[in-house]
C-alpha cells in the first residue's frame, strides 16, 4: 500500500474562515491540509497525507443534519480516502457533535478508519465514541500540541497496518477473544475473591447511567407558577456579574418584575460560544419573556417566578453545571414553583 | 442542570435546538427550538411573525410540562 491518503474535518474556525458569525457556513472542499491539518500532516509525513480537507459551519452542520450530512460525505468521498480525522475538536459541544456525526457517517458508510480527538466531557464524545478511535484530549485548543502527536500516532499504526490497541477512549465495542479459563471458573474465582475481600477485575464493567425519572405534569397550566433558567447567558445588560464567555464559574439569578420584553437596552448574551448579534438584539429570543409576560395577563398561565437564573452552558464542567442547578432548584423550591423551562442555544 | 432540576422535584422541558445532545444529557421532556443563536425567534420573520412563532414554541413548553411522560420524550410538530 502506498502512502495513507487522508482527509480531514474540520469547522470554519479552524478553517480560518471566522469565528461565529461565520458558524453557519455551508460545507465545502479544499485539497491538501487547511489550519491544524499542518501540524497533523507534518507529524504524518512519509506515512500518511492529508489529500483534502472538509469544512462546515458548527451552527450549520448541526441544524441542517441531513443535507450537511449528504454533502460532507460527498466530499470526503470524493478524494478517495483511506481514513478520515476529525478534529480535534476538544470540548465545543456543536463541534464535538460534527466531528462525530462525521465519524459515524464514514464509519458506516466509507467503511475505513476516523480518528479524531474530543474532551472526555464533549457530549459527541459520549454519543460517537464507537464510530472513531478518539483521543483524549484537553478542554481547548491550547491542548493542540498533545493531540496532534496523539492522533498521529494512531494514525502511523493504521497506516502500518497494524493493530491498534492504546491511546483512545474505550468504542464501547466487545471483541471475541480466547481465555485461558471458562466463564464459570472466571466468574466464580472473581467471587471468591470477592468474598474474600480481595481486589478483582470485572471483565465487563457496568456503565453507569445518571438517569432522573420524569416528574409528574403540571395538572393545571392556568394557576401553575412556571420559572425560566437558561444555559444561554441571557444576562441584563451590561453583564452585572460578569457570568464568563465560557467555562462558566457562576450563574445569575436576575428579576423579571420590570422586565415585559427584551430590546437591545435591557439586556445581552454573555454566552460566548454561538454568534451574539441575534440575542443582544432581542433577548427573548433566548429567553422569551415578552411571551410569557402576556400569558400570564391573559391568564393562560398562573404567573412567571420573579427571577430568571441564568449561567453560560459553553465549556463548563459537568461539577459545576449540577452544583448551580441544585442551588437554583433550592431557591424555585423556596418560592413555590411548579414547573421550569429551561432554554439552550 | 436539566436533570439535577427535575431530581429536585419539577418537571422540567427542555427547549434546544441539537436534540441529540439533550438525549444524552437525559432530559425527560424535550421541545426542539429554530436555531442555535436563536431558540426562540427568527430574525428573517417581521416582527408580528417572529412573536407568534415565539409563542408556538412556548405553547408547546406548556403543553409539554403539563403532559405525562414515560422516559425521553421529544415534543416534535404535529
Amino acid at each position: 500500500m502506498g502512502k495513507c491518503k487522508i482527509v480531514h474535518y474540520i469547522n470554519q474556525f479552524y478553517a480560518g474562515i471566522g469565528g461565529e458569525e461565520k458558524a453557519n457556513v455551508p460545507p465545502e472542499k479544499r485539497d491538501g491540509f487547511v489550519g491544524p491539518g499542518l501540524a497533523i500532516n507534518g507529524a504524518v509525513e512519509g506515512v500518511a497525507e492529508i489529500v483534502g480537507t472538509v469544512i462546515c459551519g458548527d451552527s450549520y452542520f448541526n441544524e441542517n443534519l441531513e443535507e450537511a450530512s449528504d454533502k460532507v460525505l460527498d466530499m470526503i468521498k470524493s478524494y478517495e480516502p483511506d481514513l478520515v480525522v476529525v478534529g480535534p475538536g476538544f470540548n465545543a459541544g456543536r463541534y464535538g457533535m460534527a466531528c462525530g456525526m462525521v465519524a459515524k457517517l464514514v464509519d458506516e458508510n466509507l467503511n475505513i478508519p476516523v480518528v479524531g480527538g474530543l474532551y472526555e466531557e464533549n457530549p459527541g464524545l459520549e454519543i460517537y465514541k464507537r464510530h472513531a478511535y478518539f483521543v483524549p484530549t484537553g478542554n481547548s485548543a491550547t491542548s493542540m500540541r498533545q493531540a496532534v502527536p496523539a492522533i498521529a500516532a494512531i494514525i502511523k499504526k493504521i497506516a502500518a497496518g497494524e493493530k491498534v490497541t492504546e491511546g483512545y477512549v474505550a468504542k464501547g465495542v466487545r471483541k471475541n477473544y480466547f481465555a485461558k479459563e471458562r466463564g464459570s471458573k472466571r466468574a466464580v474465582d472473581m467471587l471468591l475473591k470477592k468474598i474474600a475481600g480481595e481486589e478483582f477485575v470485572t471483565e465487563y464493567p457496568m456503565p453507569v447511567f445518571d438517569r432522573v425519572d420524569a416528574q409528574a405534569a403540571i395538572k393545571d397550566i392556568k394557576t401553575a407558577k412556571i420559572a425560566l433558567v437558561s444555559s444561554g447567558g441571557p444576562v441584563p445588560k451590561g453583564n452585572p456579574d460578569r457570568i464568563e464567555a465560557s467555562s462558566a464559574s457562576k450563574y445569575g439569578k436576575y428579576s423579571l418584575v420590570d422586565i415585559f420584553d427584551f430590546v437591545s437596552s435591557n439586556g445581552e448574551t454573555a454566552h460566548g460560544g454561538y454568534d451574539p448579534v441575534y440575542a443582544n438584539e432581542d433577548l427573548d429570543r433566548v429567553l422569551p419573556v415578552d411571551v410569557l409576560k402576556e400569558m400570564v395577563k391573559n391568564g393562560e398561565i398562573g404567573s412567571l417566578h420573579d427571577y430568571w437564573y441564568s449561567t453560560v452552558g459553553n465549556g463548563t464542567s459537568v461539577a459545576n453545571s449540577k452544583a448551580f442547578a441544585a442551588e437554583i432548584a433550592e431557591d424555585l423550591k423556596a418560592d413555590g414553583v411548579h414547573g421550569v423551562i429551561l432554554t439552550s442555544t | 442542570m436539566v436533570k439535577e432540576i427535575e431530581r429536585a422535584g419539577f418537571p422540567v422541558v427542555h427547549a434546544c435546538t441539537v436534540v441529540p445532545i439533550s438525549l444524552t444529557v437525559g432530559a425527560n421532556r424535550i421541545v426542539p427550538t429554530v436555531a442555535i443563536p436563536h431558540p426562540f425567534g427568527d430574525p428573517t420573520l417581521t416582527p408580528e411573525d417572529e412573536y407568534k412563532l415565539r409563542r408556538d414554541i412556548v405553547l408547546k413548553c406548556l403543553d409539554a410540562l403539563s403532559t405525562e411522560v414515560d422516559g425521553q420524550t421529544v415534543f416534535k410538530d404535529e
